[in-house]
């Protein structure tokens, strides 16, 4: 069996081990676009501040490690799927025929239609070479501007503030991290940025972006003209599954998926950003770019390429995210639900925040802000859909006894 | 045999030497609130509970990392955290469903239990029958793995 | 090491909080906790003071071994001078808050002044603040630490506070940490009601670090390993808990009943530690749960109770039908023996009320016994109780009067004022059974004789944790006297003074030492902390602090003529068991105490000795 993989970063190499794993007589390849090894985004903004080298970032660390798996690494930009011939053609042109097709190929930073982005100065933060790019640009007292406070916009703020940069966030909605954050959350956050230093924005747009006496000028809807060395833009991502056009695989917000994983064309899967996958909370269909998504995709995919019947109850949306030393997790309906109850605390003093939603006596989802601790049984109390009982009414009246929760409720005590 | 850490729902007193024994073998320091093993109370119940990792094969913190920072000990099994690697982006922490994998702000990295390389310290510690580390398939494990089948995504017919 | 070396002084008048070094000189002779507050407070407070005023000061403190690996960790004192006796006030409590605090970076918080508002002191490791506890005040202890805790969104932290009793200054309110763990004597809680001072929340996440690690957990894993091989401390305790001396103590003749008019209880088997495990008739149900652990202890005595939710007290109150901290000995003796109740249900209905409003079980329990008395006689009638029959044995008069007493209410006013001030008003001082104004405990010292030495030279008033000599006398440790002679005795206290002193100063518990001697604790010392400490120089400092609280209370007004028992015990003879026909030999014993000391014989410290002590 020839399998295979495009996409070579969490979800494409977690499919290619597991595929190795449970079918040693496969051939397995797995290609990837970018010059670097198979790496982590999650570790850029670790890079930026000079963490770790670049090889800390990658995803396996041994030099030869998808050689001693038997795992065929070949470097390529896919251009082309041809599942009549089962061949996938590079941009080189060079064609690997396949029996079982993973596309693991995630997804790309959007440009938004802004005079001026095509300055030099102005990046993107998503891949390694972006962060190369960055890391010369950024110091102390370098002024710094990131369009765009969403998740990837605010993972790469603290480096970017670590830098010893004057830095300024615009973020186009409300609120930072909109989509993970709800109002009251977001306003913490923002209030904790501005505390230490940075110079936040919402409800506001970049208009354009010129240059002149070795600066950039970013001009903001807001009446605001901010000078920089270096623009950020953190707008937002799209799904890199143009290369399908005429394959007949469906695409909406990403690529069409069944509960197995599989696309609307015979042996044709997808996985991780790219995939628009069963959602465990809505019993519906959409991208969750994390991680851990990512990487249970990229199982769940192989064993059913590999013939196994692997049936996916779909991931959980959530997120955990670092602003400047504030930790905030989100996790499946953070929104809550219609008819659902929900508990919440709020202590602006301290930045701490803390909801919970319930249907019937189930968790169904959360926010938290200023809260690690036991912090995963959030996670194991929506996923598990156990019934809460007695604690149901424990945590609306303290929704912080959530560990407690969590073992009360799976165990007998 | 494989061994576990048995945590006992009945026996714990909640005198929290054990919290003690393992900020001090992990920290140099005895300071319950970096302990990886935490003895909750439970009021209600009048019980008190030790919870701590039990090296779950399913290894969500390890399959979550992003920069392969989690890794298997081949002698004990323990799931360990390779502090050169980890970067801290505590997705394992939110990966984890039950909850025993933590971020450290004094370190910026994430802590859990290793079982001090097969000689927990909480064991060996412990006054009462709450903490054990005996043969995994006496330990209840089999009952941990059921919930953690319940919160596993996939019904994976595992090979 | 193990000093963070750092106190917190906060003036309640001005409602400032500053961090000070600690006096690392005075360190190394009072060890910590009990010594070293007292050497502060005694160098800082005019003996003179009017305990509840604002020139009263209020140590909380820790000791070198507080938060560490040291079995039994979680101990922490009280220290100010004392509104029932007007000596100094040491009052010694177990439980998480202790360790807390210690975790937080701070050997001790000297409070002075007074707030001219409720508040309460939170403490977030080095950041301390006061905060308004209006809202709280009136509260008990219990809704005291919920409403803490929401108060900080943080369910780990522990708390220290006072319920109504120490707002209203009932003289034996105590101070009561983790809801049911006490400074329980000498109404430290009444002084911090005094100042407004309703609470203290605390976080901690700084650690404790010792000098010696890896010695200092040989010898804490040695010392750990003597008290799990103990009889008492590996079995006797963690099984009954103190209460299982209710019978032992009875069969000994030493059990005070009806305010000491008997020396045996028939009723003792009824509200022992073995009646607690036993199914109630009621419900089929035992009183006792479990057992559970201060912080760092392996003996874990503390009771866990559930008390049947249709008996008469608790009837409809939710509340009390949970799982709460159950009898020890000492409140089962003075709120059952003493009075004459052998209902164990009421009794621990009447323990949640002193944790519940945090009051002291024993000087309650004995000021009840001795309102029973004067009742009997005649000396009080139903016109002065307000219509409660306050008759011997009496469960409902029991649980009445506690309530009343916990919220100042009624003849329970007069009851919180303790049996001195009672007996006095009513014209029969000879009916309290005080030391110093202070009730004695569960021992009596017609019966166990070194206990009538004990309560008439404790420094705070008659008190048994400051010379346990039950443990010679009846258990046989660390080798068994004659309970029924005094020779010998005067060195037995002093001996154990020391070194409960001592211990008492480390941050451990005094239970340790049924199995543990000097020269077990004193490596952990030595390991913890600077100092070089050995069992002979901890004995020094024992030594050292038991004259320094000797000395305030004479220079408070004290005298030798204070070191006396009621007549009841020199003068009636016990009645039934062993000691029929005993009084206490106390003014034979004193003397040779006195000499022992190196006092005068009017009980004054000489000047060798305090040149030899280094005071």
């Amino acid at each position: 069996m020839d399998y295979v993989i495009v996409g070579a970063g969490p979800a494409g190499v977690t499919a290619a081990e597991t595929l190795r794993q449970i079918d040693p007589d496969g051939s397995v390849v797995l290609v990837g676009a970018e010059a670097d090894p198979p790496y982590g985004r999650m570790a850029i903004p670790y890079y930026l501040i000079g963490k770790i080298e670049a090889d800390g970032t990658y995803l396996r660390k041994s030099d030869n490690f998808y050689e001693s798996k038997g795992i065929k690494y070949v470097q390529g930009v896919a251009k082309s799927v041809s599942p009549d011939t089962g061949k996938l053609v590079l941009s080189d042109g060079a064609e690997i025929p396949y029996d079982k097709l993973l596309v693991a190929t995630g997804s790309h930073p959007i440009r938004p239609p802004v005079d001026g982005l095509d300055l030099a100065g102005v990046h993107h933060c998503w891949t390694l070479e972006d962060a190369r790019a960055i890391v010369r640009l950024i110091g102390d007292g370098k002024d710094v501007v990131l369009m765009g406070a969403g998740f990837i916009g605010c993972i790469i703020m603290e480096a970017l503030a670590v830098s010893g940069a004057n830095l300024t966030v615009v973020e186009a909605e409300d609120r930072m991290v909109p989509r993970m954050m709800n109002q009251t959350a977001g306003n913490m956050i923002s209030d904790w940025c501005r505390d230490k230093g940075v110079n936040v924005m919402t409800s506001a747009r970049v208009t354009s972006v010129t240059e002149g006496g070795g600066k950039l000028s970013v001009a903001v809807d807001n009446g605001q003209t901010i000078a920089a060395d270096l623009v950020v833009v953190a707008t937002g991502v799209k799904s890199n599954a143009g290369f399908l056009d005429g394959s007949g695989v469906e695409t909406e917000i990403g690529i069409k998926v069944d509960n197995h994983l599989k696309t609307s064309v015979d042996n044709i899967y997808a996985a991780g950003d790219v995939a628009q996958g069963p959602d465990f909370s809505t019993g519906g269909w959409d991208v969750h770019a994390i991680q851990p998504t990512a990487v249970e995709h990229g199982r769940i995919a192989a064993l059913n390429m590999a013939g196994k019947d692997a049936a996916y109850k779909g991931s959980l949306n959530m997120n955990v995210l670092d602003t400047l030393g504030l930790i905030s997790c989100s996790f499946g309906l953070w929104q809550g639900t219609e008819g659902g109850d929900s508990v919440e605390r709020i202590d602006e003093k301290k930045s701490r925040y803390t909801i919970l939603n319930f249907e019937g006596d189930r968790l169904v989802g959360a926010l938290t802000l200023g809260r690690t601790d036991h912090i995963g049984v959030l996670r194991g109390l929506i996923q598990s859909n156990v019934r809460l009982g007695v604690w149901k009414d424990r945590l609306m009246a303290d929704p912080n006894r959530l560990a407690e929760a969590y073992i009360g409720a799976t165990r007998v005590i | 045999m494989v061994k576990a850490l048995y945590m006992s729902i009945s026996d714990c007193t909640g005198c929290q030497q054990c919290e003690m024994a393992c900020s001090y073998e992990h920290e140099g320091v005895f300071n319950p609130a970096k302990s990886r093993i935490k003895v909750f109370n439970f009021p209600e119940e009048g019980r008190n509970v030790p919870y701590s990792c039990t090296q779950c094969a399913d290894a969500w913190c390890m399959q979550a990392c992003p920069v392969d920072a989690i890794y298997i000990n081949t002698k004990t099994g323990a799931k360990e955290v390779s502090d050169a690697l980890c970067v801290g982006c505590k997705v394992c922490t939110i990966a984890c469903p039950f909850g025993t994998i933590n971020y450290n702000h004094a370190t910026g990295k994430v802590i859990k239990c290793d079982l001090c390389g097969g000689d927990p310290k909480c064991v060996e510690i412990c006054p009462t029958p709450a903490l054990t580390y005996i043969d995994a398939e006496q330990t209840g494990m089999a009952k941990m793995r059921l919930w953690a089948k319940k919160t596993d995504a996939g019904q994976a017919a595992q090979s | 090491m193990s000093w963070t070396k750092k106190i917190l002084r906060v003036n309640l008048t001005s409602g400032t909080c500053v961090s000070e070094p600690l006096n690392m000189d005075w360190a190394k002779k009072y060890i910590g906790q009990r010594g070293l507050a007292t050497k502060y407070f005694v160098e800082e407070c005019d003996p003179k003071v009017d305990p509840m005023s604002p020139e009263n000061k209020l140590i909380f403190a820790t000791g070198p071994l507080t938060g560490t690996a040291a079995p039994t960790s979680g101990r922490w004192s009280v220290i100010c001078k004392g509104p029932l006796t007007g000596a100094i006030a040491c009052s010694n409590s177990g439980g998480f808050f202790g360790a807390e605090l210690k975790n937080a970076g701070w050997d001790m918080i000297i409070f002075e002044g007074k707030s001219a508002k409720p508040v309460y002191l939170d403490i977030d490791n080095e950041n301390a603040e006061l905060k308004d506890a209006s809202a709280m005040w009136g509260m008990s202890v219990w809704d005291t630490e919920d409403a803490l805790r929401a108060a900080r969104g943080d369910n780990d932290i522990r708390c220290a506070s006072v319920g109504q009793a120490g707002e209203s200054g009932v003289l034996f309110a105590g101070v009561v940490n983790d809801k049911d763990r006490a400074a329980g004597r000498s109404g430290v809680g009444a002084v911090m009601g005094s100042k407004n001072l309703k609470a203290i929340a605390c976080r901690g996440t700084v650690g404790v670090p010792v000098d010696d690690a890896m010695k200092f957990m040989q010898a804490a894993g040695a010392a750990k390993q003597i008290l799990a091989d103990n009889a008492v401390t590996g079995e006797g305790l963690p099984t009954y808990g103190t209460q299982v001396l209710m019978n032992v103590i009875n069969e000994t003749g030493a059990l005070p009943t009806h305010n000491a008019k008997d020396i045996q209880f028939d009723g003792a088997s009824k509200i022992g530690g073995e009646a607690m495990t036993e199914p109630r008739e009621s419900d089929g149900k035992a009183n006792l749960v479990s057992n559970a652990a201060c912080f760092g202890c392996p003996i874990s005595c503390q009771r866990v109770s559930q008390m049947d939710a249709n008996h008469f007290t608790v009837k409809g109150q939710p509340k009390y039908h949970g799982k709460e901290g159950g009898l020890e000995y000492e409140a089962a003796w003075a709120l059952g023996a003493a009075t004459g109740v052998s209902d164990l249900e009421t009794l621990t209905y009447c323990n949640y009320i002193c944790n519940e409003y945090g009051m002291d079980p024993i000087s309650l329990g004995s000021t009840v016994a001795a309102a029973m008395e004067l009742y009997e006689i005649g000396a009080i009638t139903d016109k002065e109780t307000g219509g409660i029959k306050l008759e011997w044995g009496s469960a409902e008069a029991l649980a009445k009067i506690c309530d009343q007493t916990g919220l100042g209410q009624g003849f329970g006013k007069e009851i919180g004022q303790g049996s001195r001030r009672l007996c006095e008003k009513y014209g029969h001082p000879e009916l309290s059974m005080t030391v110093k104004s202070q009730e004695f405990p569960a021992y009596d010292p017609r019966g166990i004789q070194g206990m009538g030495l004990t309560y008439a030279t404790s420094n705070r008033g008659a008190c048994h944790l400051r010379s346990y000599t039950v443990a010679s006398e009846v258990l046989g440790i660390p080798e068994k006297t004659d309970p029924l002679t005094s020779d010998g005795k005067p060195g037995l206290v002093k001996a154990f003074q020391d070194a409960t002193a001592a211990v008492d100063s480390t941050g451990t518990c005094i239970f340790t030492t049924f199995a543990l001697t000097m020269d077990d604790i004193s490596p952990m010392m030595a390991a913890d902390s600077e100092g070089g400490w050995t069992s002979e120089t901890m004995m020094e400092a024992g030594e050292r602090i038991w004259n320094l609280e000797r000395k305030f209370n004479n220079d408070a007004g004290f005298t030798a003529a204070d070191d006396l028992l009621p007549q009841r015990m020199l003068k009636d003879a016990a009645k039934t068991g062993p000691a029929k026909g005993k009084v206490s030999d106390l003014l034979k014993m004193l003397p040779e105490y006195y000499e022992l000391r190196g006092w005068t014989a009017e009980g004054v410290p000489s000047n060798e000795t305090l040149a030899r002590l280094a005071l």
